[in-house]
């Protein structure tokens, strides 16, 4: 029986399939200049807070299994209400776990959309209070909250990038 | 632009100081557009863009790395051989220049046009392979020398078939001169040897180290082989060689079987550089396919592939020379790539790997 793959047919097919590669589009993001959409539902990488929502019922510290977040609430006698003093998350211990976000009974915290969050100094990763909210530089995701994740753009997968006309 | 100036022995140094420039600045020019090719192709094929960030299309990419690698530290290990440490990476780059001497650019065009060219390209390419021995041997590390020690193993079994894969093409040519062999092909030897052009690619191939024959620099397997222990300017020259050899070797196989500088419309070297362009790319191609072979398996196809079929087609060539010198070129043309065809499909049939334990 002559089965003309182990006779260089085998060679020849894999030099075809590299050379239909060299033709095509590369799958690959230029990532400074190029950035893919990331999933409407990641968990980035910061928490946001929203001051308005919280109560300082303090179920999202209970929640966090690193016990990164801090909260300090005192009592307004004027207005005759708990107010939030200090909100403080340890953004380096954060494990993007989410259990915070779906703890919170006012829908006040949120996954962060942003990914890019590197920081120089170790005490910058220390966040707290008015840095936790949300802000044009510090979307939120759509985690755990799907009416927002209705609004973020959808997700561009590589595989898509593929079948691109090559430039 | 002549092989023996007319002026005796005023011209013959010009000649001399005018080649030799030009063969250095080729060969360096060269290696720089082939790591550039090497590493873009490679990319493409794998999906990925290649080096694009150094200059316009990644072109400085090369002059980047090697001003990285010249800037580094110089290490040579405490157990090494310091002088053979020191002299391999020139030993190994030498011939490489030197080889391409008899390399016609147009005709006439080469350093020295002698009459044992092919001869003399057999004997010089070797002499690298004693560059890259010191250097596994210098290193005093194991992996060196087993880098260096398959080197030599590989390179004494595949000179034979890459000899008598060249023999055919004397044959046909009835020259040892490369100047003269590629004056021989009105049409390209390629066609008239094709079986002598496969075996002589792949012996090739084999002789500089590339993939899918580069065990003996097997990065994941052997850290890099003899080159492991050098670092700065010395890895920097290993660097250089193995891409000059991929080139010195790119152009004999376009002089041996491409015909050389012969090609309408475009000038003869640019005819030249554009064929060595394409053999080298045929290397990177060849290179992203195939997997790295075995050392039992780089010397089974060696020894009982290649080394049967190259002596079969010397005798074959040596017979249609002597029995047809007058035949028509283009029937023995398809007469050859028929023979070609069927040989390598037969000898398929022979060579078995493992006795037939291995299972395609």
């Amino acid at each position: 029986m002559l089965k003309f793959e182990r006779f260089g047919l085998g060679i020849a097919k894999g030099l075809a399939v590299t050379f239909r590669y060299l033709l095509r589009h590369p799958s690959v993001t230029q990532y400074p200049e190029q950035r893919l959409n990331v999933s409407r539902r990641i968990r980035g990488a910061e928490l946001v807070w929203s001051r308005e929502k919280c109560t300082g019922c303090a179920t999202c510290a209970k929640a966090c299994p690193q016990g990164a977040i801090e909260i300090v609430t005192a009592t307004n006698l004027i207005d005759n209400k708990y107010e939030v003093q200090t909100y403080r998350v340890d953004t380096g211990y954060c494990i993007q776990c989410g259990l915070c976000v779906e703890a919170c009974p006012y829908d006040a915290v949120f996954m962060g959309y942003a990914y890019e969050r590197a920081k120089y100094r170790r005490g910058d990763v220390v966040q707290a209070n008015d840095e936790l909210l949300e802000s044009p530089s510090r979307p939120v995701s759509g985690y755990f909250h799907p009416d927002l994740a209705e609004k973020l753009p959808e997700q561009t997968l590589l595989i898509e990038k593929i079948v691109e006309k090559r430039k | 632009m002549q092989a023996v100036p007319p002026d005796w022995p005023s011209g013959y140094w010009w000649h001399w100081l005018f080649f030799t420039v030009v063969l250095i600045v080729f060969v360096l020019t060269m290696v720089i557009g082939a790591i550039y090719i090497e590493r873009r192709a490679l990319g493409r094929m794998q999906s990925r863009l290649g080096p694009n960030r150094t200059g316009p299309f990644g072109l400085l990419q090369a002059v980047a790395d090697a001003t990285k690698v010249l800037l580094k530290e110089n290490i040579v290990p405490s157990a090494a051989d310091r002088v053979v440490h020191f002299l391999a990476p020139v030993v190994a780059f030498a011939p490489v220049v030197i080889m391409l001497a008899v390399v016609p650019f147009q005709d006439g065009a080469l350093l020295a046009d002698l009459n044992i060219g092919v001869l003399y390209v057999v004997a010089i390419s070797s002499v690298t392979t004693v560059g890259v021995f010191m250097a596994g041997w210098g290193s005093s590390n194991k992996y060196s020398l087993l880098g260096a020690m398959r080197t030599v193993a590989a390179v004494v079994s595949y000179e034979i078939p890459l000899v008598l894969s060249i023999v055919g093409v004397v044959l046909v040519a009835g020259s040892l001169s490369l100047n003269q062999i590629v004056l021989a092909q009105d049409i390209p030897f390629i066609l008239l040897q094709p079986l002598g052009f496969f075996l002589f690619f792949t012996a090739g191939c084999a002789e500089i180290n590339r993939s899918p024959f580069d065990l003996m620099e097997a990065d994941s397997e052997l850290v890099a082989g003899f080159h492991t222990e050098y670092s700065g300017m010395k890895f920097a020259m290993f660097y250089l060689v193995e891409y000059a050899e991929a080139i010195a070797m790119s152009a004999i196989i376009t002089t041996l079987f491409l015909g050389g500088w012969r090609g309408p419309l475009l000038p003869p070297w640019l005819w030249f550089i554009l064929k060595v362009l394409i053999v080298f790319f045929v290397m990177v191609w060849t290179r992203t396919t195939l997997p790295r072979v075995r050392i039992d398996q780089l010397m089974a196809l060696a020894w009982k592939f290649l080394f049967p079929l190259a002596l079969i087609n010397l005798f074959i060539t040596a017979v249609q020379v002597l029995a047809w010198p007058d035949t028509l070129p283009w029937i023995m043309v398809v007469i050859n790539i028929v023979i070609m065809g069927v040989l390598v499909l037969a000898w398929s049939r022979f060579f078995k790997l493992g006795w037939g334990r291995v299972k395609v």
